[in-house]
């Protein structure tokens, strides 16, 4: 592998039944980069998240994470890897038993090593980046839609990983907390040296926050474009991706 | 937690030059890696002084700083009660500057007000509350039934027949073995044991008596129905609070759709339908299993004990267990779909309907089982 890629997938194919949703996929994603994932919708890119945090074993083909293959899951190495990951579902998925603080408290207090009071006043530093102080004491049924949005964001970010991956981080948010979202994502990417791994639709995030991008295809389960999302919106010989990232129906 | 190291590389150093000032100097990384070294040098090296009035923080000699090193100077703040601006940072790098811009070191200012319930009292009385706003909402939820059960006379393909048919299936015939054989065994220790005592009047014929009638009026329909609360009444309120607390009752009411039309009432029908057609069937399995005791262990002929078990039983006995069992269906399917419709919140709200559909339902099946005694020996 080359010294800078941190991911690798390869040929990943995945199949449903007989609906082959990705099929000869393969990408790297380079230690440190802001690395976008698009599609239409319905186009397996959530599918392709859970493939690369390990949650589904492919059909064919291997994603790596550093040296691991994260497809062969029980090895030693696996578990070592996944506290080096944090993943934002499209859903937010917080534990609904557990209050937002204590969702984010989970993994730091299981894993930092922390005493009681030093997990605290991380848990409210967390919550504080997405702008949730005030309602770590809600359970997640009392919070909005955009608002389990942030702190399972919150959540993700609680370890410091080296890579994150965020599926949809801005849906459901209004254009000024999606904003700030994007401001704390190159924030966390630059200080940090995180490796981010984001799947959206949110063009203006695309362009404030992407280095490279694929594009998945909606029917074929290839990707059909790759590179930077400016020059994928100006100069792909694609109408269909360059539609995509100009937001224009077909024929105009 | 891991025992501290006999000899920990210092991390911080913390020195008072003048009156109330302290000074902390951060040396190497202050990052996730020694977030817990640094807390506890932390602790042992802060005085616990009240009357430092200023914290001089320096960042001189530090080479990497992310959030859980900037939590050390929250707490740094937080152990000596200090509010932010009597916090200062010297020699701050633009990279660690821009790190620290987005810690607040003050109390976050809240005006939300917490969901929080309060002290015991009321919390007491918060819940005596809801156990009667429990029952009103039953009453209420039965009113709604009636309603919808009239609309449903009214224009009877309105009523979902084919989900009414599927839970028949989950509900009867699905039980059908539990129940089967639960009976048989019930039969089976019933005969035995008053076998026991029978035999000593040379009565044993009597077995046979006395476990068909007390099955068919008495233990069977209780055992079915309890069964049955376990089975399916859980069901039905995992199924309805799963639909409850995703949003999808709601949205069959902003389509038009009655809920207690569309979910309730298919369910409660089914359960009345198969309840009695399960009771039969546990009458039936009990006699089998006293005849098994019967021809193996008292040498009575089968055609006999079926004989004396048939004879023993009044039309009215039978016709009584059933009415009890249709009445038992009814309890189970109206607790069982109110506790899934009541439910709040999250996943944790479809256990507890489901555990809560359960144990109303069989406190319900007992209470009415009393109530059909008392009118029995009034009759
Ligand atoms: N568990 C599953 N079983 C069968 N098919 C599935 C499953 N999960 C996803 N699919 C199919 O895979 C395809 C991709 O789904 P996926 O959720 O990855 O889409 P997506 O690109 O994330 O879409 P969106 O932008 O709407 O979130 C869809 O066609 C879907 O029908
Ligand atoms: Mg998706």
């Amino acid at each position: 592998m080359g010294a800078n890629d941190i991911i690798r997938v390869e040929n990943l194919a995945v199949v449903y039944g007989e609906d082959h949703v990705l099929d000869g996929v393969s990408f790297t994603v380079n230690k440190g980069e802001i690395f976008i994932i698009v599609g239409g919708s319905g186009s397996g890119k959530s599918t392709l998240m859970r493939h690369m945090t390990g949650l589904e074993a492919p059909a064919g083909g291997n994603i790596f994470i550093g040296d691991t293959d994260i497809a062969a899951s029980g090895s030693k190495d696996f578990s070592a890897t996944l506290k080096r990951i944090g993943v934002l579902f499209q859903a937010g998925a917080l534990l609904g038993s557990m209050t937002v603080a204590e969702n984010v408290a989970l993994p730091i207090s299981e894993f930092s090593g922390l005493p009681a009071e030093a997990v605290a006043a991380m848990v409210q530093i967390k919550l504080s980046l997405v702008g949730l102080e005030c309602y770590g004491e809600h359970l997640p049924s009392e919070i909005s839609g955009g608002m389990k949005k942030r702190a399972g964001l919150a959540r993700a970010l609680a370890l410091n990983p080296d890579i994150l991956f965020l599926d949809e981080p801005s849906a459901g948010l209004d254009p000024v907390t999606a904003a700030e979202i994007d401001q704390l994502i190159l924030h966390i990417n630059q200080t940090l040296g995180t490796t981010i791994i984001i799947v959206t639709h949110d063009l203006d995030s695309i362009f404030a926050v992407g280095q490279r991008a694929i594009m998945l295809g909606r029917e074929s389960g290839h990707i059909i474009a790759r590179g930077a999302p400016a020059d994928l919106r100006d100069h792909d010989p694609n109408p269909e991706v360059r539609r995509f990232f100009t937001r224009k129906p077909p024929d105009t | 937690m891991k025992p501290n190291p006999p000899f920990e590389k210092p991390l911080l150093e913390v020195r008072q030059d003048e009156e109330n000032t302290l000074n902390v100097i951060l040396q190497g990384p202050a990052d996730i890696s020694t977030a817990p070294a640094l807390i506890r040098q932390l602790s042992a090296s802060v005085p616990p002084n009240q009357t430092i009035q200023q914290v001089k923080v320096d960042f001189a000699r530090v080479t990497r700083l992310d959030d859980y090193g900037a939590m050390v100077v929250l707490r740094l703040v937080q152990i000596l009660k200090l509010n932010h601006d009597q916090l200062s940072f010297v020699n701050l790098a633009p990279e660690h500057e821009k790190t620290l811009a987005l810690v607040d070191f003050g109390q976050p200012d809240c005006r939300i007000p917490s969901h929080k319930s309060g002290n015991l009292i009321i919390r007491l009385g918060d819940a005596t509350i809801s156990v009667f706003q429990g029952g009103t909402l039953f009453v209420e939820f039965i009113g709604a039934m009636v309603f919808s059960l009239m609309r449903v006379l009214k224009r009877p393909q309105s009523f979902r027949a084919n989900d009414a048919i599927t839970y028949m299936k989950t509900t009867g015939v699905d039980a059908l073995p539990v129940v089967g054989l639960i009976s048989f065994l019930l039969g089976l220790i019933m005969a035995f044991m008053s076998s026991l005592q029978l035999s000593q009047f040379g009565a044993n014929l009597y077995v046979a008596s006395l476990v068909s009638l007390a099955m068919v009026s008495e233990l069977g329909p209780i055992m079915t129905a309890i069964v049955v609360a376990g089975r399916s009444g859980s069901a039905y309120a995992a199924e309805i609070s799963t639909m409850k607390i995703s949003e999808e009752i709601d949205a069959l009411v902003v389509m038009g759709f009655d809920p207690n039309l569309f979910l309730v009432l298919p369910r409660v029908v089914a359960a009345m339908v198969v309840v009695p057609i399960l009771t039969v069937f546990a009458g039936i399995f009990a006699v089998a299993g006293g005849l098994v005791i019967g021809v193996l262990m008292l040498s009575l002929s089968p055609g006999a004990y079926i004989q004396q078990s048939l004879e023993a039983l009044s039309l009215f006995e039978v016709m009584w267990g059933f009415s009890k069992s249709v009445v038992f269906a009814l309890l189970i399917a109206l607790t069982g779909c109110f506790r899934g419709l009541q439910a709040r919140g999250g996943a944790a709200a479809v256990g507890s309907a489901a555990t809560s559909a359960v144990v109303t339902s069989i406190f319900l099946i007992i209470l009415f089982d009393s109530v059909f005694a008392i009118i029995r020996s009034y009759w």
